[in-house]
């Protein structure tokens, strides 16, 4: 192998691990709300654009200081996962699982369809004060961006697992998590859990969507990264935070270095192919993922 | 269907099943029969025809996601991508090799059970919504590979243009024309539907829905009826996506994205789900759905938006209204449009006397 094929890997490498911890971000909303409620989000990607977008609509009012754009984007966020929870998910509490997947893709569609009523069509910039040269890293470089999605999913998962392991809501959740009847006997509000599992999705997908965001561009579109999410979690399984983390890498890796191998015979475009077939391959060989919790149940 | 019972008599399983409860469900059956066949033809308009085609289409897309979804309990994600096989299947056996309707319409039937059958393989070890996910993936590899694959898309544009299906020597093209030829499937499509509910298929179908272990242990083979119903339903979607190209002359894979299976979820969620007079009821609401929304927005809407402004806002809001339906019936009304229809049956079963 030469210098260059050297570089080349390399460049690869470190491209899917920051893609791959940015799709852990996004994926860790997803987790923390089918971990506490059992009830999974086909409408992940939708948070995350409705986080770029509010927070490119608020950075692009005039004066308006990225702190304040920050703090309101995440008050929003968390408002909504409550009200969400509230309006929607309850009284669909103990009803067939399919009814709680639709209601969730119903939510999909009216979140992308109000979208370019409320925020108009084009693509809208959000614009981090952090430059765009890219920051050379030992042989490879990485654009500032990435690496700020690296260093904000390092922090949201050490947030994630310190609140999970030492502090009394987390471990009240995890009660709520394991056995949703003895947590209730112990006292613990579920319902109050419930809640508070959507909210931390909407914090989750505050972070993901301004990351995103500021990578891509703000419209539409932007939900179409929520469709990479069910990859990372089949294969880390759908109850691990540490699952969504390795998995995420995993996607990362694999579609970068697919693409960047593959691309060049077959016309591009592999990146939106292959993690789904990496899924569907993990569905039927080891469908509850690499750190997933095995249930117990006859199809 | 219309008639008012004075009251429930039926004593024996023969009679519970039977398609028409009592004589009179016939003549209702006739009355319906010269509307559709006589009436409507020769009264509406060209553009009301076609909205009439657009909804026979959609009834046979419909029916098949209601067989897989309401009746046999599986989920699939993916029935916009069946339909796309089937559209593909058909537009290029119609163009390479020239085969007429009656021939690449079983065709593309078939082949999108074959994918139907493999998407559905996850659902053998899986279910729920890791078989909403395995379904997901399936809509998204099937459009990856019809558009990036010449040989199935036919180039550039990855659309195909067919002629228009051709019966006795006439092609038929207008509106009028092809509203004939639709009915004919839709009606098809009912009458087998109600057909196969009836019969061990079906009862095997919702068997497995209501309690699958429960089904294994009378002796249903629920693989092999979980597969037969991703068959069923995907040749339907087929089917459903072969009248689509000749209803519109093109196959194009934009019109069976993954929007178009959340559409047809809709439609049979709306509708409501086990329940051929549901799918029916929904496919009717949800395509004049979007019509409707078009022509109070071209309206008012230009008092709010620019003209450039409207086709998104348009669309935009259709896809929310749709959502915000879904999510409605499913806490309020989950049983759809048939419980309410049934509802108001049933209240006028004993009316005025309602005590």
């Amino acid at each position: 192998m030469t210098g260059e094929d050297l570089g080349f890997l390399l460049s690869l490498l470190m491209n899917g691990v920051s893609i791959g911890m940015m799709y852990s971000l996004i994926a860790l909303g997803f987790v923390l709300v089918y971990k506490a409620t059992d009830a999974i989000n086909f409408a992940q990607g939708e948070f995350v654009m409705m986080a770029g977008l509010i927070a490119s609509a608020i950075l692009a009012i005039d004066g308006a200081p990225l702190i304040a754009a920050l703090v309101a984007t995440f008050a929003i966020m968390i408002g909504f996962g409550f009200a969400l929870e509230r309006v929607v998910l309850r009284p669909l509490l103990g009803r067939p699982v399919v009814a709680v997947i639709m209601a969730t893709i119903g939510l999909a569609a009216v979140l992308r369809g109000l979208a370019p009523v409320v925020f108009g069509g084009e693509t809208r910039p959000l614009t981090l004060p952090i430059g765009d040269d890219p920051i050379s890293l030992g042989p490879t470089s990485l654009p500032p961006i990435q690496l700020l999605g690296i260093v904000v999913t390092i922090v949201f998962f050490a947030a994630f697992s310190w609140f999970f392991k030492k502090s009394r809501m987390g471990v009240a959740m995890r009660a709520v998590a394991d056995n949703q009847q003895v947590a209730q006997a112990m006292g613990i509000n579920v319902e109050r859990y419930f809640a508070l599992a959507w909210a931390m999705a909407g914090i989750v997908s505050a972070a993901g969507g301004i990351v995103w965001g500021s990578m891509l561009g703000v419209d539409v579109h932007l939900a179409l990264v929520g469709l990479k999410v069910f990859p990372v979690v089949i294969l880390g399984g759908l109850d691990s935070v540490g699952g969504a983390l390795v998995g995420g890498l995993i996607i990362g890796i694999v579609e970068n270095l697919v693409a960047g191998y593959i691309d060049p015979y077959v016309g591009g475009g592999t990146k939106d192919f292959v993690p789904y077939v990496l899924m569907i391959l993990v569905l039927m060989v080891k469908p509850y993922g690499i750190f997933g919790k095995r249930r117990i149940e006859r199809v | 269907m219309f008639h008012r019972e004075a009251g429930v008599f039926k004593t024996t399983y023969a009679a519970d099943m039977a398609l028409y409860p009592l004589p009179i469900a016939k003549w209702t059956m006739v009355v319906l029969a010269i509307l559709f066949v006589v009436v409507l033809p020769l009264v509406l308009h060209e553009y009301q025809l076609s909205i009439l085609n657009l909804i026979f289409i959609a009834i046979v897309g419909a029916l098949g996601l209601n067989i897989l979804v309401g009746y046999t309990g599986q989920i699939s994600l993916g029935h916009g991508a069946f339909m796309s096989v089937g559209a593909y299947t058909a537009a290029n056996l119609a163009v390479h090799l020239g085969l007429p309707f009656w021939l690449t319409l079983p065709a593309g039937g078939l082949m999108s059970a074959a994918i139907g059958v493999l998407v559905g393989m996850p659902s053998l070890r899986i279910k729920g919504l890791y078989l909403a996910i395995a379904t997901l993936a399936g809509q998204l590899i099937i459009e990856w590979t019809i558009n990036h694959v010449p040989a199935i898309s036919g180039g550039a544009q990855a659309s195909i243009q067919i002629d228009r299906p051709t019966l006795f020597g006439y092609v038929l093209k207008s509106q009028a024309q092809l509203y004939f030829f639709l009915l004919f499937f839709a009606v098809l499509a009912i009458v087998v539907t109600l057909n196969l509910m009836r019969s061990r298929i079906g009862r095997a179908f919702v068997a497995v829905r209501d309690q699958d272990i429960a089904a294994e242990i009378i002796g249903i083979d629920i693989y092999r009826y979980k597969l037969l119903a991703f068959a069923i339903s995907s040749f339907y979607a087929g089917v459903c996506g072969v009248l689509y190209t000749y209803y519109f002359g093109i196959a194009n894979y934009e019109q069976f994205q993954l929007i178009v299976s959340i559409d047809y979820l809709a439609m049979i969620i709306i509708g409501g789900l086990g329940s051929v007079l549901g799918t029916i009821f929904g496919a009717i609401f949800v395509t004049m759905l979007p019509i409707l929304l078009r022509v109070v927005l071209e309206s008012a809407g230009s008092l709010f938006f620019s003209d450039s402004e409207l086709a998104n806002v348009i669309s935009g809001t259709r896809l929310a209204v749709f959502g915000a339906l879904i999510i409605v019936f499913l806490i309020v009304e989950p049983e759809g449009l048939n419980r309410l229809w049934r509802n108001i049956r049933s209240y006028f079963r004993v009316w005025p006397f309602s005590y």
